[in-house]
Order: structure tokens, then sequence, then C-alpha cells
């Protein structure tokens, strides 16, 4: 015996009279030793120099650092373990794991110890790691991520600390305050300012500075230009002790901003995890089969024409055509569908597919940038730059705002100029910081925060930020069936048994047979059964089925012909032209029991609909699925408008179809297929199951999996609409106001930032209504 | 009102401790994983500091 569990194992088999099993068996059972083997030689790959150099980080002497993605972590205990049983080898100096990522970074010192040893201690304790290259993006997000919280930290201790000298300043006008030591307390506020201006600030001078040689006006550049010369008309001012100073309005406003381009910021950064995970689809190892021998190679080495392996439960690592074998292939990543395809001698291969049932040879066609995996990425990526159309829209708005804004500006200092030279500048500047567009800057993304927020801790997680005010407006939803409206993955629905037995005693036997297979079927049959028998010299036969000896006597389950080829005898039962999987079990006399399964549709998808319903919106079913599958779950679910066995052009056209008769089309939906469907859609959401790539082209991702939730976001949406043009007619009204006032010479530069920050905060305070509720 | 004149300095001096050991904090990476903590402190590592646990932690290891 190995270990206790096969003792175990062993000790149960024969206590329950079952020890037939050992003389009945042909083969052997696998030793886990022997499967280990393999493992530990494909670990030992990753000690090869050229393997290393993607992901491997030299450090000064035999330092090396590397980041592993771990496999099997489920709780807080299993990240301990990991790290307690790695930080115990002698030779690794640092071993953490992230528990939001479940991403761990190791150090080691080459000299001790091997990285193959790590990753073999690891594997030894039931975790499998990998080792990746975390990409150039993500290290690129991580730097923005670190400037970002620093200028924020900068800004809003600044703006504390000035907040706290201009308060003394306020209190000394009133009451009386030594003339020096106001001056004092100007010198200090100036001090502090400084690092907020030029650091925390320095990103809003940069945008502008960008937006005015591309010859366009955003935001930035009236933020900027408020910032900048209120900074500098308070230096002015404290240099030559006269006038007002403003430090206060400029570091709470920059802090403001600030804190909502980070919330901004971090919500994409989110969304773009996923995209990145997606070119991981494809495995780091490859067997290729050179001659005739079998050589762990990495998969980047792999050429066009060479020949691979590709055993059971392996991902695919290229584009190919089988040449030997036959298997079934779970493509569910790639295209959404649940069921494993069969694929025989000559059919292709889709690199990122995992290989189901039994070992193939595949000779590869394509690789790299060719493949389709890489393909449907570029598409994606286009997809993705030329979306947000809406954006520019208000951009472009904002651009003739703010040229008015400063044309006005000019015309005063024009006009005070000629007639009153001495108080122009604080005349103009009191124009410029009362009609700063903060409060009509803030009312959109103010609100847009809030709502994401509130729809985040919901679980509908928001990755672009057009996608709220878009939803607002859609008049149509459109549901993926496979994965969207149902579970995505077989259940047992009904057994019939056609020999008088029990349901239990077919299900046993049944599952017995399937033991060991990786197929949905097995899977959903296994699951439902309550006893283990044991099943010996267990055979699949690719697409149809397996037969197996189970307490003595050959049994076979699998598609009805292939049953009843056994014992002769065919299957006379309304059920098998039904629309849902039926598979049947048989021995050599007689077809016992069929087994009735389907894909479960989500329990509150009916209630998520006509809630959809309610509002005014259409629903449409767009599946790929037969025609019989679709109508059975469309009429469950109430919806009238259902197409099926629509492949993913179709799709698109039938959204293009809608969009060009003026409808604002909201895509749900899960699998790789959908991608370009999302993309093409106004509004997209992605479940969270869903395939990565999904995720990655989605507006939003359905991280709780409550369709009602959809429901929440459209009625939030509006809400925050209604919000934002409260917020909108609130700065307008204001600037309307208090421009004539300023440009008339009525209100002081002081009164005028005092101003600028109440519309400010009556905009956010308004937004915040948006998390209650 | 003249000790504000030393008081003050002092603070601007407090400020720029705090934002360097924030940036420190930003540096060394601490705000990448908010979760972990939280569950980190419960995992005691202190075992075989605690008298009786120091030979079963041993063996452990091996």
């Amino acid at each position: 015996m190995c270990c206790p569990g096969c003792k175990a194992v062993a000790q149960a088999i024969v206590d329950n009279g079952l020890s037939n099993f050992y003389q009945f068996r042909t083969e052997k059972s696998p030793n886990p030793q022997q499967s280990m083997d393999d493992v530990l030689e494909t670990l030992s790959l990753y000690d090869k120099p050229e393997l290393q150099k993607d992901f491997v980080k030299m450090q000064s002497g035999q330092l090396r650092q590397a980041s592993l993605i771990l496999e099997g972590i489920v709780c807080a205990a299993c990240v301990w373990l990991n790290e307690r049983h790695v930080m115990s080898l002698p030779g690794v100096v640092e071993f953490r794991i992230n528990y939001s990522t479940r991403r761990a970074t190791v150090k080691w010192d080459e000299g001790k110890i091997h990285l193959s040893d790590i990753l073999k201690a690891i594997t030894s304790i039931g975790y499998v790691a990998h080792p990746f290259d975390p990409g150039r993006q993500e290290t690129i997000q991580k730097q923005e991520r670190s400037q970002a919280l620093r200028r924020l930290a900068v800004a809003g201790l600044g703006a504390m600390q000035v907040m706290m000298l201009a308060v003394a300043m306020y209190a000394g006008e009133s009451q009386g305050m030594e003339a020096d030591l106001r001056h004092f307390m100007r010198w200090v506020s100036l001090v502090i300012t400084l690092p907020v201006v030029l650091y925390s600030a320095g990103v809003f001078f940069k945008s502008a500075w960008r937006d005015l040689k591309h010859r366009q006006l955003g935001m930035d550049v009236p933020v900027s230009l408020a910032i900048g010369a209120a900074f500098l008309a308070s230096i002015w001012a404290t240099w030559f002790d006269t006038g007002a100073v403003y430090f206060d309005s400029v570091t709470m406003f920059t802090f403001f901003l600030l804190s909502g381009r980070y919330l901004e910021m971090m919500a994409r950064h989110r969304a773009g995890q996923a995209a990145e995970e997606l070119v991981r689809l494809l495995p780091v190892t490859a067997t290729r089969v050179t001659d005739g021998v079998d050589e762990v190679v990495s998969a980047a080495e792999l050429l066009v024409e060479d020949i691979v392996r590709i055993k059971p439960g392996e991902t695919v690592p290229a584009d190919g055509v089988i040449i030997e074998g036959r298997s079934s292939v779970d493509e569910s990543l790639l295209t959404g569908e649940s069921m494993p395809v069969s694929r025989l001698p000559g059919s292709e291969l889709v690199g990122g597919s995992v290989n189901v049932e039994s070992p193939v040879l595949m000779r590869i066609d394509k690789v790299g940038e060719d493949t389709v995996l890489s393909s449907i990425v570029r598409l994606l990526d286009r997809a993705q730059t030329e979306k947000p159309k809406l954006a520019q829209v208000a951009d472009r708005v904002a651009g003739w705002f703010v040229g008015i804004i400063l044309i006005i500006a000019f015309g005063v200092a024009a006009y005070w100029w000629q007639h009153v030279p001495e108080d122009a500048f604080w005349i103009t500047l009191s124009v410029l910081v009362v009609t700063c567009p903060c409060a009509l800057s803030l009312a959109t993304p103010a609100a847009l925060v809030a709502a994401t927020g509130q729809l985040t801790r919901k679980g509908l997680l928001i990755t672009r930020g057009h996608a709220l005010e878009t939803l607002a407006k859609a008049t149509h939803v459109i549901f993926d069936k496979t994965g969207t409206l149902t579970h995505g993955r077989l259940q047992l629905q009904q057994i019939i048994n056609l020999d008088g037995s029990t349901d239990d005693e077919l299900l046993n036997i049944a599952a017995a047979v399937e033991t060991g297979s990786e197929h949905p079927i097995a899977r959903a049959i296994i699951e439902a059964a309550n006893e283990q028998k044991m099943a010996a010299d267990a055979h699949a036969k690719t697409g149809k089925g397996i037969e197996a000896t189970v307490d003595g006597k050959r049994y076979r389950v699998g598609k009805a012909e292939f049953v009843s080829e056994l014992c002769g005898k065919p299957i006379g039962h309304d059920w098998l032209e039904q629309e849902q999987t039926v598979i049947a079990l048989g021995d050599e006399n007689r077809v016992r029991g069929l087994f009735v399964l389907s894909d479960v549709v989500r329990e509150n998808a009916r209630d998520a609909v006509a809630a959809i319903k309610q509002s005014g919106l259409s629903v449409t079913l767009l599946s790929g699925d037969h025609k019989a599958v679709v109508d059975a779950v469309a009429s469950r679910l109430g919806i009238e408008r259902a197409r099926a066995s629509m492949l993913p052009e179709q799709k698109l056209q039938y959204i293009q179809g809608l969009q060009e008769k003026g409808e604002i089309v909201v895509m749900v939906g899960d699998g790789v297929n959908d991608a370009p469907v999302l993309a093409a859609a106004q509004v997209s959401i992605a479940m969270g199951e869903g395939s990565q790539i999904a995720h990655a082209s989605a507006d939003m991702v359905l991280l709780s999996e409550q369709l009602p939730h959809i429901v929440d976001g459209i009625k939030m949406s509006h809400r925050t609409l209604v919000i934002i043009k409260q917020n909108l007619a609130w700065a307008l009204l204001y600037n309307m106001v208090a421009l004539p006032l300023a440009a008339s010479g009525m209100i002081a530069p002081w009164m005028a930032a005092i101003g600028m920050s109440l519309s400010s905060l009556i905009v956010v305070v308004n937004a915040l209504r948006l998390t209650r509720g | 009102m003249t000790i504000l004149y030393l008081l003050i300095p002092i603070g601007i001096l407090f400020l720029g401790a705090a934002i360097w050991l924030f940036i420190w904090t930003v540096r060394s990476g601490q705000y990448e994983d908010l979760e972990g903590p939280a569950h980190r402190i419960l995992m005691d590592d202190d075992d075989p500091k605690i008298p009786g646990n120091e030979k079963q932690d041993g063996q452990q290891e091996d």
C-alpha cells in the first residue's frame, strides 16, 4: 500500500465483500506514484534556463524571483498551509500569497534550491503551481496604482493641513489676528500646497497640455487653469501680502478630483485583469513526439508541423489536426457550449480547448499570433478601442463649455482692464474660480462612482464608465441561453426504468460504469448516485458511451443505439424524441433504464425576465442550441421572442439589425462565442462564471450570478441618470447666477472660492444619495 | 501666540513624516492585498515558542 488513503479504500472494498474486484480486474489501478512521476517530469522542465527567461527575474547573486499562479486555493487555510510549507524549505527566501488574486511571489537562492523543488513541494501537499509571466500590462497597472495612491496621499494630507490653517485665518479675519502671524500662516500654506500642486495635480497639467497639443479642450484644461491661476494668484498675494489666498480651495479640489479618478481606475484594472488571464489559456509545456520519442518542451518552442501528444485532461497547446486517436474535447472556454465535442483523425483542434477522453496525436498547423485564440483577443482589442463614442460626445460638449468660459473670462478681463485696471486681475480670477467647472466636471463622475460602488456591493461589477448611462436608455435585452439563463451544466432530471428495478439501483450501476470519465454526463450521473460501486475493465467509445463490468456483468451506458447494440434489442420509448439529453443503461440481455438530463434553468431567471419586461424593455433569447431546447426554455421563462441555432455571426447580424432600427441593445452572455456579440451591443453584461474573454469584452460583469441584479442595475441606472441631470442642472444654474455677479465685480475671490467648494459639495452629497436604498 | 511660530513648523515636520511613511507603505506593496492581513493575524506562527508545542512543530517540518 502506498498510503493510508489507499489502505482505507482497500479495507472498504474487502469489508463490503467486494474483494472479487481484485480477481476480476484485468489491469492494475494506476499507482499514484506513476502519475506523480509524470507531473514531476514536467515540473523539472521549469529549471531550464531558456524556459525560465520568460518568467524568472534574476536578482543580485544567486537570488531569483518568480510569480506563480496557484490552483486549488479555496480559503485562507490553504494559503496558510502553502506559505508555511514552502517557507520551511531551505533556500526559499520569501514566499507570499496574495489572498485576493490567489497568486504568489517566490524568491529563492538558486545555489540552495531549484524552482522545480519548490513546485514539487507545493504539488506534494496537493496544490498545483504554475509559474507565469506577470505581463507588461500588469506591471504598468501596478505602477499606475501605486503612483495614484501616492498622489492621493500627498493631496489628502496637504489638504488637511492647509484647511486647518485656513480655518485659523478665516477666524482671524473676524476676530482680529496679528498681520505678521497671518503672513506667516500664508507662507506655511504655500509651502504645503507646493508639493500638492506640483506633484499631485501634475496629472491634470500633463493631460491638459496633451489636450491642447491635440487642439482639444477637455475638462482638464479649465481644471488646470483654475488650479494654476488660483495657486499663482495666492503666491502673488502671499509675496506682496495683499488680496486673498486660495490654498485651501486648491488642495481640496485636487484631492476630490484625484479620489474620483482613483476609484475609476481601480474598477478598470479589475476588469483588465481578466483579459490578461485569457492569454494563459494556453499551457506552458507540451509533449512533442519526435521519431516516436516523447519529449516535454516549452509550448512556446512548438513549430508548425510538429507532432504533439495530448493526454486526457491536458490543454491543446496550439491549433492543429488530429493524426491519431479519437477523443472528445471541451471547447467551452472558447464556444461557451457545455458539452464536449468528439474529434476524429483529420478533425481540427483549437488551442486552449481541453482534451477530455483519450490521448491523441496532433499535427500543429498554426502557432502564436495565427491561432484562433489570438485572433479572438485581437478582435476584442479592436472592439474595445472603438467603443466609447458616448464618452467622446460628452468630452466634446465639455470642450465647448470650457471654450465659452475662457472667452468670457478673457472678455471680462479686457473690459475691466480698460475701466478699472487695478481690479482687473482679481475680478478675472473670481470669474475663473467661480465658473471653474468643478461642480460640472464632478456632476457625472460623482454619481457614476456612487452608483458603481453600490452595484459592486450587490455583485454587478461595472467595468466601463459609459455603461450605466447607456443602460438607462436601453430598450431591448438579449439573453444567451447556456450558462446565462441556465447554469450551463447538466443535471439528472429523471430516471425511467424499463425493467422494474429501483431507480437507485440503476443509478448506482450507471455511476459505477461512468467512474473515471470526465464527460459532463458522467459527472452529472456520479453526482446524483448515492452509493459507489466498483467497475472494472472500462472502455470508452468516443461519442457513444462506456462499456464496463459491474458485479460480474457487462454493462453499457451511453447513446441508445450503442446500448441496444449490446443486447440486440431496440429501445422504443417516447423519451428519445424529446429535446433533453437522454442516455441509456443496458446489459447483455436488455435495456434497463433511461436517464434524462438537462441543463437547469437558474432559479430566479423567470422573475428577472418578468421584471425586465415590466420596466418596458423587450426581451429576446438568442442561442446556438437546437430549436426544441431553446423553445422549451423560452416558454418556461415567459420569453416570446426566441431564435435557435444561431451562429455568432448571425447573432451579430440580429443585434445590428435591431440597432439600425434605433434600439439600444443590452446583451447578457457568458462564452467566448458571445465575445464579438457582447462587444457589438451598446451595453454588455457577462456572467461571473463565464469565460474570461467574455469578461474582458463586457461593460459589466454579473459576479453574483443573480439575474435579478440586472434589474437592480437597470433601476439604478435610471436613478443615476436623474441624479446626473439634477447635478448638471444645479451646476449650470450656479454658474449662470455666479458668472454675472463675478463679472460685475460683486464677488470677491474668497467668496468665489467658497461658492465653488459649496457647489461641488452639493453635487457630491447629492450623488451619495445613490448609495442608499 | 509667538509659540505658533515654533509649533506650526513642527507640524509641517510631522506632515512630512506622515507622507513619507505613507509612501513607504505604498512602495512596500501593503495596498496590493487588502484581504490577507485580516486572515494572517489569526494564524499564529508562534507555535514553537509555546513551550509544550516545541517538539511537535519540529516533526511537522521534517
